[in-house]
């Protein structure tokens, strides 16, 4: 069963046309990269799947169920985690409570008005074991705002991975980040085990190529080409909208 | 220390009646709690939320009204009070489902014309409303056989409702869902990314912060044995608001000690000085200018920075031995 399909996606605003006829099958386990220069319909092609746009036409599947009509936050409870390009995270909280309202939100428990949160001993030793997986767990108590960037895109992965997704989607996971949290990011990203279907947008070849095994290449909402890495690389539309020739 | 802090206050509130002297002072401070659970109950949406609104005056009317009503109706105390509740839940659900189409400026927009809307049925619709006239009732309650006729009996039951609402708010913004209304305020759209269902949190949040309005505006019917359209009109929204700014919101205290300043300069101020109102504007800026984060925040960050200077004075760093 394939792990997310688009089928015939549009989406306009006004007269700019920023999906146009984006179908797409990633596998399970996949890990698939997203590249296009700025103003494909990446990011617009994400917030489709996840709900936050509706599209004007077609369809989303993630493992064989329909999602297209599915509120957006729902779709999150089915197994479908984000990152977004611009860090989007609670600036006045710590690291750990950043962690708990991740878990928090799959859980029954956001809705009760009742019971101390900071009581809550089995969902904040949860989000203690989340930081450690991407080695933050010494910083739990730090407030985000005093963390470096890096650091922070770390937290942001964590809480998805908080989310137990079948399915991640990581837009510019590495941008903005210097050459060493890079590699650190890198590292957590690669180490996510397989169960976990990874789609990724990303600008810096040099790191998301050894990364990807399939690639598409979107460019003015469309399809150009897509395949694996090495076909991608090779082929001359690529080459034409990354090198202008 | 903290707790000394809380036992003291609580026993200088509860025995108000007893040390303030004099009757229409113990009905000020009736006031005061009744603006306080007010504007707790705005400080839901405004301070936790951050919902900004200028239509609360119209569900604390709706309050006052149904119950009103509900009263001269010749309906026992005990339906009167669930009957105008929960006809102001009502009220808060139909603000709620049409104000949350929009957000920020448009959420305001909607809950001024709505504020506007009850104030026009308050003024207009004479059969149900009585007009510029209002309402007149006659009679408190008197839960559990005690009489609540006299000044100081009425501020301890209204004390007893406070410390009530205080408590909600208290369990409220330190339970689960008062972490979702919270992250719903500061970034929603990655609540909405981690499962969270924005509106439904907000709608809520919004029932939560009518309710309270509601209870202050049945106590206010209580109080004045009367309700007029002046309780919904547009400034009287806008002053409850600036209580909850001006004393700090998305605080527990500040909103209350906001509804004290106001209630204070409307009642105590104004007898003294005619143009009271340019000294409580003069005060508003004021705040603004030197504790823009409201009253309560802003003199504990002043406490903690003149506690830092002394400390050091009395300590003087080691380098300058």
């Amino acid at each position: 069963m394939t792990a997310l399909a688009v089928r015939d996606l549009d989406k306009s605003f006004g007269g700019l046309c920023v999906t146009a006829g984006v179908s797409l099958s990633v596998e399970p386990g996949e890990r698939r990269l997203i590249i296009g220069p700025n103003g494909a319909g990446k990011t617009t092609l994400f917030n489709l799947i996840t709900g936050e746009l509706r599209p004007d036409r077609g369809a989303i599947m993630l493992f064989g169920r329909d999602i297209t009509r599915v509120p957006s936050h729902r779709r999150f409870h089915l197994g479908i985690a984000r990152t977004y390009q611009i860090i989007t995270l609670f600036q006045g909280e710590t690291l750990l409570r950043n962690v708990m309202l991740s878990l928090l939100g799959l859980s029954r428990l956001r809705w009760n008005p009742f019971v101390r949160l900071a009581r809550q001993g089995a969902l904040i030793a949860r989000a203690r074991e989340t930081l450690a997986r991407v080695a933050l767990d010494h910083l739990a108590e730090r407030p985000l705002a005093q963390t470096s960037y890096g650091e922070r895109r770390r937290v942001e992965i964590a809480m998805a991975l908080a989310q137990n997704p079948r399915i991640l989607l990581l837009d510019e996971p590495f941008a903005g980040l210097a050459i060493d949290e890079r590699r650190d990011v890198l590292r957590l990203v690669t180490g996510i085990p397989r169960d976990v279907t990874i789609v990724m947008i990303e600008h810096d070849m040099d790191v998301a190529l050894d990364f990807a095994e399939r690639i598409t290449v979107l460019h003015f909402g469309e399809v150009v080409v897509e395949g694996t890495r090495g076909e991608v690389v090779a082929h001359p539309r690529t080459k034409e909208i990354y090198l202008g020739a | 220390m903290k707790r000394l802090v809380v036992a003291a206050a609580l026993a200088i509130l509860a025995t108000v009646p007893v040390w303030v002297g004099g009757t229409y002072y113990v009905n000020i401070a009736s006031q005061i709690l009744i603006a306080a659970i007010f504007a707790l109950g705005i400080n839901v949406l405004v301070g936790y939320a951050g919902l900004v609104t200028l239509g609360h005056a119209g569900l604390f009317g709706i309050a006052a009204y149904a119950g009103a009503r509900l009263m001269n109706n010749g309906h026992g105390h005990v339906a009167v009070a669930a009957g105008a509740l929960a006809v102001t839940l009502l009220g808060a659900a139909v603000f709620a489902a049409l104000a949350l189409r929009g957000t920020g400026l448009g959420f305001v927009m909607i809950t001024v014309a709505l504020g506007q809307i009850v104030w026009g049925v308050a003024y207009r619709w004479i059969s149900l409303t009585n007009g510029d006239n209002g309402i007149s009732v006659s009679g408190r309650p008197s839960p559990l056989g005690l009489s609540l006729a006299s000044a100081a009996s009425f501020y301890w039951a209204t004390f007893v409702i406070f410390l009530l609402a205080v408590a909600s708010m208290a369990i409220f913004v330190a339970s689960p869902f008062g972490a979702s209304v919270l992250g719903t305020r500061d970034q929603p759209r990655r609540m909405n990314a981690l499962g969270y269902h924005v509106w439904m949190i907000r709608f809520l949040a919004f029932l939560f912060s009518g309710f309270w309005s509601g209870v202050a505006g049945l106590l206010y019917l209580y109080y004045n044995q009367f309700v007029g359209p002046q309780v919904v009109a547009l400034t009287a929204s806008a002053e409850a608001l600036l209580m909850v700014i001006s004393g700090g919101a998305a605080t527990l205290l500040g909103p209350i000690a906001g509804a004290a300043l106001v209630v204070i300069m409307k009642n105590v101020a104004s007898a003294y000085i005619e143009r009271w109102n340019f000294v409580l504007g003069a005060i508003f800026v004021a705040i603004v200018v030197f504790m823009p984060e409201g009253l309560v925040p802003g003199t504990a960050r002043r406490w903690r920075g003149a506690m830092a200077a002394l400390r050091q004075r009395a300590a003087p760093p080691v380098a300058a031995r």
